[in-house]
Parts: structure tokens; C-alpha cells; sequence
């Protein structure tokens, strides 16, 4: 049908960009989990497991992973309570102020991360908005500390952020609802309640999971946030690689950690789609 | 208004007079544009009617009105003494198969039919009970476990029915419920779904486009035209004492012969016959089937026309000859069968069948 030379030109270029800026610098990083640092800080091209040994043996790792991880379900969770109700007012109740709504629910992601972060700095610090605000309506003697540099704050900018992209795979599932299964339902005799959970709800579940999968998984490998509100106490996994590239310089142990991360996210990605497999009827 | 002096009008299969649903006066626009107007029907106990209408009638409003997924500008819906169209659709024992039967699909076809039941929270036991008895009522008892995506479009129609019947309403709406299957399986998808009515005795009220549909399954059919109801009466009624031209000519094939009435005497192109009815102008209704070859025993109290045959179409058990008779008159005659009808034939009607009707006013 096409011919060799239009399929070649087609096919070409994405096989050689998947090929050199995913194949291969995730295999070159796989390699370099295996190899170690020198004394006089430079790369042993020995094969050892010995990164993956001290990921298991260094409390602080394992800690941090868990904390990340700890974080990232607290920010999917909150994603979930905002961007659901939100999304379901949108397509169900908002009539001829949906689009416009829905608009206003994408604007900012086009705005920087970086502003978004540095937006809730300004806000949460001991002399930020909050606390003055508080102060001045003699609500607290003193600026709260716990607002910023904790885990608080990394975990509410996150939820901040990543809400439109909870919500938008669950605006889009329950927009895919066929509107005549809920007349349907209430023709059968089940009140609005009943046709949320017995209907509405359960066809949903696909989005869900799709939203619930991107908020942990873009959360789990956050380190700006952590890094510009988390302080010491907000630290997670990602800070962690990220000085084990720079300053630290042991970019084999950066890359262990790299790929258990990687690991994990990849089972997550697959177990979240086999379960929306199983909740999609289409 | 038309007269029906010798013809009984046989109200076929109205069962009783009670009342189960009394449209008064409803009406309904869609922004600037009227959808329905002025409409008052009344629905007996155990009646099957057919809403029938070209597409844009309003027919499928109106059963959502009755429904309750719209509500009505003006007007009233009592259901057996009490308002109906205030209660919401989850209170209305009113139950609905939607066109494209609109089943759960997160649901077995088990618990599809015990939906409603369910919601209504009836027993457990009850509920297998009833739902294993609408299934067998409709033959699909085999595929109580299966989902709706791995069942067919003409069992996927009989899930639909089960799952409105189980509940047991007063009242059970079909939205062109036969529209989405091949033909085969739709006329006999009719019968079963009359008999079906029949059988539970609960008032359906049917919305069709399609006339035949309408003529073999209904009791009585209220035909739709651009919201408003053109005529209500029974399928034999309707066809042979249409009241207007639309009608006439949407039930069934018909000429329509315009003319004058004046002294008794209706003339209409070069032909004339004694009549009852009013002086005027003058629309008869004259169906193809009414017109038959000149019989030479039959020479008195019959219209005779000559035609010069400019068409044949073949419809199986009957031909559909279209014929040129003076005064550029064009009628159509169903004869029986023969191969190469030709030339000229001499024809006659009873004035009988020359049935006057109203103009149908255009309206947009």
C-alpha cells in the first residue's frame, strides 16, 4: 500500500528517539546502579550489587521512601476529595457554565510549577499571608511554624497542583456515561443518591484510578516542592537522588534508587490499568 | 367532521373505560421553538396506544413528559386520581424501555431486571424469585449471569422489557423500543410484545415512527404531526375514516381527489357521485385498494374512470399500478399480481370509499 521509503521515513524517527533518549540512557543509568564510586571519586566499572545492599542496610533510605510514599497517598487522597465533586458538578450540574468551568480548572497548569510553588511560599512563611492574616485578626499570638518546611506544606502544594490531573480523567470517564443509564435509574425508581452509587459512581471507577495513578506517581517523584516548603522534616526521595547526582556525587547509588523508583512506578502504572480493564464495560 | 353513519366503530381491545392517565393540555417549547402544543389524550386500563409521529412530531417529548425527564410548560398528567407530572421520575410508577435499552453494563442482566426492585429494597428472596420469573417471561432465563455487552441487540431489547416489567407499574412506556433491530426479528419482536401486553394487562404506550408498526400491535394510535394530535382512534378506524389528508396519506397509501361538493353531487376531476355531505370544496381520501377493474354486474352505484397505465410496482402479494385518467387526474390502484399491466383500463369505486377529509394546514 505505502512504500518502503514513506514507511521508513515514518517509522524511523521515533524508533531512533525512543532508541537513544529512553533505551538507552535508562540502560546506560541500569548499568551504573552495578558500578561504585572510588575514593578519588571516580567511576568503578565493576559489577557489584553492592548500591542495592546499602539501600536496604541505610535506615534513611528505606525511611525516606516510605515517607515519600506516605506523602504522595495523602496528596492522591486530597486530589480525589476536590477533583471528584468538582469534576461531577461539571459534567452533571453545570449546564452552560461547564466549559467555561472547565477552563478555569485547566489555567493553571500553564502556569510555571516553580510560580505555583514559590506562590505557596509566599503564602504559608512566618511572615506570608496566612500568618499575617491570622495575626491581624488576633486569631494566633505568634506566625504557626508548622505551615511551611514540613510536610504539610509539600503535601498541600502537591494536592494544589495536581488536582487538574485527578480531575480531569474523572471528568472525562463520567462525561462518557451514557445519560440515558441515569434516567434509567431514576425511571427505575432510584432516588439521585442511589443513582450516584449504583450507577454513576461504579462507571466512574476507571477514572479514578487513572487520576488516583497520576497524582501518587507525579507526586512519589516530586523534589521541588520538598525542596523549596518541605525542610528538613519534608524531605523525600526525590531530594535524595537528586544531591546523590550533585553535590554528594555517587551517581551509582543515585541510580539504584532511580530504578527501584522506576520498578515501583511501572507495577503501579500496571496494576492500575488491569484494574481499570476490569472496571470498563465498553 | 367526518361521519361514521353505517360503520361500527369498533373500538378494538379497549379494555373498560377507566382511565389509568389523562393528558390535559400539555404543552412544551424548546426555547423559541414549540414542540408540543395544546395536547390532551386519555389512556385506558390495559390499553396498548401508539404514539405515532414522523421524526420532529414530539412523540418521544411527550413520553419523556409522561416519564418526568421533561417537564411541561402548561398543562396536566393524572395518573389514576392523582398529579403526576410534579412527583419526580424515581416516584412515578411509570416505567420506561429506552430506545437503545440503556441496561447497566457494570450489571449482570440478573441484577439489570432486579434493579429496581433492589432500590426498592425488596427482599432478597423476593427479588431472585421475581427476576427469575420476568427473565423466563421473556425467554432469557439462560443468560441471567451474562453482562449486557456479550448478549445480542434482540435479547439485549428483552432485558430491557423484563427489567421494567419486574417492577410491576401501572403504566410501561416503550421509546421506539424495535427501532435498532433488522427487520425479521423486529415483526416478530411485534407479536411477542403484544402478546406480552396482553398477557400482564398493564397500558402500554408505544412511541413508533413506523405505521405498520403501529397498525398491527396497537388498540388505539394517537398520531403525532408537528405537535399536534392530528387523530386519536383505533388502527381500522384511522386507516378507513382518516380525518385529514396527513393522516390519509401517513397511514397507508392514498389519492387524494380534490373537488367540490354542490347540491349532493361530489365532483372531483371529470368524475361525480351522490354524496351526504356538505356543500363545498372537498378533499376525498380514496384508497388504492378501494378502486378495482369495471365488473359489468356492478354498472349502477359505482364511479366509473378510464386511465392509461404510467407505472407498475411490484409489492409481492399485490401490484401498485399508477394510472393517467382525464383531467390530468393521476391515481393509484392495487390490483393482484400480474406481469406487464399495459394500456388502458377501465375502473370503478364505491362513492363509499371516497372518504372526505380535512386539509392538513402547513405549519412550521
Amino acid at each position: 500500500m505505502f512504500s518502503r521509503a514513506y514507511r521508513a521515513a515514518i517509522t524511523v524517527p521515533p524508533v531512533l528517539w525512543v532508541t537513544i533518549f529512553l533505551v538507552g540512557s535508562y540502560a546506560l543509568l541500569f548499568c551504573y546502579s552495578f558500578w561504585t564510586v572510588s575514593s578519588g571519586q571516580t567511576i568503578v566499572h565493576s559489577w557489584t550489587l553492592d548500591n542495592y545492599r546499602e539501600l536496604l542496610r541505610v535506615d534513611v533510605y528505606l525511611q525516606t521512601l516510605f515517607r515519600s510514599m506516605g506523602i504522595a497517598a495523602r496528596v492522591m487522597i486530597f486530589s480525589l476529595l476536590l477533583g471528584y465533586p468538582l469534576a461531577y458538578y461539571l459534567s452533571f450540574h453545570a449546564g452552560n457554565r461547564k466549559d467555561l468551568l472547565y477552563q478555569l480548572v485547566i489555567i493553571p497548569l500553564w502556569v510555571s510549577y516553580l510560580v505555583r510553588a514559590y506562590a505557596w511560599k509566599t503564602i504559608l512563611g512566618s511572615d506570608g499571608v496566612l500568618n499575617t492574616l491570622l495575626q491581624y485578626l488576633h486569631l494566633t499570638k505568634h506566625p504557626l511554624e508548622f505551615l511551611l518546611y514540613s510536610p504539610f506544606a509539600v503535601v498541600l502544594t502537591l494536592t494544589h497542583i495536581y488536582t487538574p490531573f485527578a480531575f480531569l480523567p474523572i471528568y472525562a470517564s463520567l462525561e462518557h456515561i451514557p445519560r440515558n443509564l441515569v434516567e434509567a435509574s431514576h425511571d427505575l425508581g432510584a432516588s439521585p443518591f442511589q443513582t450516584f452509587w449504583r450507577v454513576i459512581f461504579p462507571l466512574s471507577i476507571p477514572g479514578v484510578l487513572a487520576g488516583a495513578t497520576f497524582a501518587f506517581v507525579l507526586s512519589l517523584g516530586d523534589f521541588l516542592a520538598p525542596l523549596l516548603l518541605g525542610g528538613p522534616s519534608g524531605i523525600m526521595i526525590s531530594n535524595i537522588v537528586v544531591s546523590l547526582f550533585g553535590a554528594a556525587y555517587n551517581w551509582p547509588l543515585g541510580a539504584a534508587i532511580s530504578f527501584c523508583m522506576l520498578g515501583l512506578v511501572v507495577g503501579l502504572l500496571f496494576l492500575s490499568e488491569r484494574l481499570e480493564k476490569k472496571w470498563s464495560f465498553r | 367532521m367526518v361521519a361514521t353513519t353505517n360503520e361500527v366503530s369498533v373500538a378494538t381491545g379497549v379494555k373498560g373505560t377507566t382511565t389509568l392517565l389523562d393528558i390535559r393540555n400539555v404543552a412544551k417549547s424548546f426555547g423559541p421553538n414549540p414542540v408540543l402544543r395544546d395536547i390532551s389524550l386519555q389512556i385506558a386500563e390495559g390499553e396498548f396506544l401508539t404514539i405515532l409521529g414522523e421524526s420532529g412530531s414530539g412523540k418521544t417529548t411527550l413520553l419523556r413528559i409522561i416519564a418526568g425527564f421533561e417537564s411541561a410548560d402548561a398543562g396536566e398528567i393524572w395518573m389514576a386520581g392523582e398529579r403526576l407530572d410534579r412527583q419526580p421520575p424515581y416516584r412515578r410508577r411509570v416505567n420506561t424501555v429506552f430506545q437503545h435499552y440503556a441496561l447497566f453494563p457494570h450489571l449482570t442482566v440478573a441484577e439489570n431486571v432486579g434493579y429496581g426492585l433492589r432500590v426498592a429494597k425488596v427482599a432478597k428472596d423476593e427479588i431472585a424469585a421475581r427476576v427469575e420469573q420476568a427473565l423466563a417471561m421473556v425467554k432469557m432465563a439462560a443468560f441471567a449471569q451474562s453482562k449486557p455487552a456479550k448478549i445480542s441487540g434482540g435479547q439485549q431489547q428483552r432485558i430491557a422489557l423484563a427489567r421494567a416489567l419486574v417492577n410491576r407499574p401501572r403504566l410501561l412506556l416503550l421509546d421506539e423500543p424495535l427501532s435498532a433491530l433488522d427487520a425479521n426479528l423486529r415483526r416478530q419482536m411485534q407479536v411477542e410484545l403484544k402478546s406480552l401486553q396482553r398477557e400482564v394487562g398493564i397500558a402500554f404506550v408505544f412511541v413508533t415512527h413506523d405505521q405498520e408498526e403501529a397498525m398491527v400491535m396497537s388498540d388505539r394510535i394517537a398520531l403525532l404531526r408537528l405537535g399536534e394530535l392530528e387523530q386519536v382512534a383505533s388502527p381500522r378506524e384511522i386507516y378507513s375514516r382518516p380525518a385529514t389528508a396527513y393522516t390519509a396519506q401517513f397511514i397507508g397509501h392514498t389519492n387524494l381527489l380534490r373537488g367540490e361538493i354542490k347540491d349532493g353531487i361530489a365532483r372531483c376531476s371529470g368524475l361525480s357521485w351522490r354524496t351526504g355531505f356538505r356543500d363545498g370544496p372537498a378533499l376525498f381520501s380514496l384508497r388504492p385498494e378501494n378502486i378495482r377493474l369495471a365488473n359489468a354486474a356492478t354498472a349502477s352505484g359505482v364511479v366509473r374512470l378510464r386511465g392509461k397505465i404510467s407505472r407498475q410496482a411490484f409489492h409481492g402479494a399485490t401490484e401498485l399500478l399508477q394510472l393517467e385518467c382525464a383531467e390530468g387526474l393521476m391515481v393509484s390502484v392495487r390490483t393482484a399480481t400480474r406481469e406487464n399491466w399495459q394500456g388502458e383500463l377501465e375502473l370503478e369505486f364505491s362513492p363509499a370509499d371516497a372518504v372526505p377529509v380535512r386539509e392538513s394546514e402547513e405549519r412550521h
